[in-house]
């Protein structure tokens, strides 16, 4: 699949510019946007790392603004998933009801927002690395979702710590595998991944599971 | 909520364009078959409009400005510490990274634009950027610069890219001349941008 949310180190896309007293929302079809995902994420059909991956396979990713993305994502699971039809979506018609069991209504968005599903897991594994190994993450490019990012594939870096044990988003995006295993913080030197034109004291640290890393 | 004077054709689909029209014909017919409540979308919007953003977060540097042993638990256990302020929610961890004289902390979010929510609320525009996803992690000096703080040759720059459920706040160096200060003044000088990394905290003109 197209890679072009994994835009770390990529050059060329301006400046950063920094919008003064800028609005939560730009437009009421953001904000109301970012609610129906939200809203939408309440009948449990999906997971975040489903829900990132439906953003990255937007054909126009790269030319689309956030909310757009967000829009995409959601058009897509929620037909993907049996929600809605291709033709409702199409239509913009409703041919039946949906399953209400679990619609969203006000009185339960605080609780929904503090109950999120964790992604720290209570799961029993050992750890394969321990805080001061030597890693190296492997250079793997799926055609499927990763949160192993390009630039730091095939680099050495040391283990900073051990987080214990998390989901594993490239099999939960993909077939809602967990695949508990241990999530490290991965210390890499700036000139590991840049080169020499870069500070020799800078870093950059990089969340990555067992299933990313193998031993330096 | 569908309002259809055009009742012919399931077989073609209706031009929609812009998001903007999509967004709207997307609720209705996800209104329509009982599957979102209107009024839920309202509450979600007016949380994140009024309740959750930086604030949340300023409260918790300052808290840590004036309490040692609050800092102390916020280093170890962020999630538990700013829990006890009463800043809950989404299921994800938070670290707090402490910058120093010797050590500038930067978050970003390469892949998409993940973001400590209970704490600065929804990311601003630059942050989701191409711009920033791209250079955070290769140029933060040059970032930085940009954005008005030159970081001194002596300086380690940390950047934190967010790939896990694990999210960041950067608890700033307190500003000098702010001894004696209490901690609601103190939170109204901390900023958002400076939870993110790309500035320091200073003490406006006028309060010096």
């Amino acid at each position: 699949m197209s890679s072009a949310h994994d835009i770390g180190g990529a050059r060329g896309m301006g400046p950063v510019e920094i919008e003064t007293n800028e609005p939560v929302f730009h437009a009421r079809w953001e904000a109301r946007t970012f609610a129906l995902v939200v809203a939408a994420g309440a009948h449990r059909k999906w997971n975040i790392d489903m829900g990132r991956h439906s953003r990255e396979r937007m054909p126009a990713y790269s030319a689309a603004t956030y909310y757009e993305r967000w829009l995409y994502g959601l058009e897509t699971l929620l037909v993907e998933q049996g929600l809605v039809t291709a033709r409702e979506l199409g239509t913009g018609r409703a041919e039946a009801k949906g399953d209400e069991t679990r619609t969203l209504h006000p009185e339960q968005v605080a609780e929904l927002l503090r109950n999120r599903l964790r992604a720290r897991l209570p799961d029993d594994v050992p750890p394969k690395f321990r805080a001061g190994d030597r890693v190296v993450a492997r250079n793997i490019h799926p055609a499927g979702h990763t949160r192993l990012p390009r630039y730091a594939r095939g680099r050495q870096g040391v283990v900073e710590r051990d987080h214990g044990v998390f989901i594993f988003p490239d099999t939960n995006a993909m077939s809602r595998d967990k695949k508990p295993q241990h999530l490290y913080s991965v210390r890499f030197a700036a000139r590991e991944l840049w080169g020499s034109g870069v500070s020799a004291r800078d870093n950059v640290i990089v969340n990555l599971w067992d299933d990313h890393l193998d031993p330096a | 909520m569908s309002d259809h004077d055009d009742d012919h054709g399931h077989d073609h689909d209706r031009p929609l364009s812009g998001p903007a029209l999509r967004a709207k014909a997307l609720e209705s017919l996800l209104v329509e078959k009982g599957l979102v409540d209107p009024k839920a979308l309202d509450e979600l919007i007016d949380t994140y409009e009024t309740k959750v953003g930086p604030r949340n977060g300023a409260r918790v540097v300052a808290r840590a400005w004036v309490d040692p042993e609050y800092k102390q638990r916020l280093l170890a256990d962020g999630g538990g510490a700013i829990a006890e302020l009463g800043f809950v929610g989404r299921g994800e961890d938070i670290r707090v990274l402490e910058n120093t004289p010797g050590v500038r902390n930067l978050v970003v979010c390469t892949l998409c634009s993940c973001y400590p929510w209970p704490v600065l609320g929804l990311p601003p525009a630059w942050y989701k950027s191409a711009p920033y996803r791209s250079r955070a992690v290769s140029d933060p000096r040059g970032v930085l610069k940009e954005l008005g703080g030159k970081v001194a040759d002596d300086v380690e720059v940390r950047v934190w890219d967010s790939t896990a459920e694990l999210r960041y706040l950067v608890l700033p160096e307190r500003p000098s001349g702010t001894e004696g200060w209490t901690e609601a003044q103190l939170a109204e000088i901390v900023t958002r941008d400076a939870m993110i990394g790309v500035a320091e905290v200073a003490v406006p003109k006028g309060q010096r």
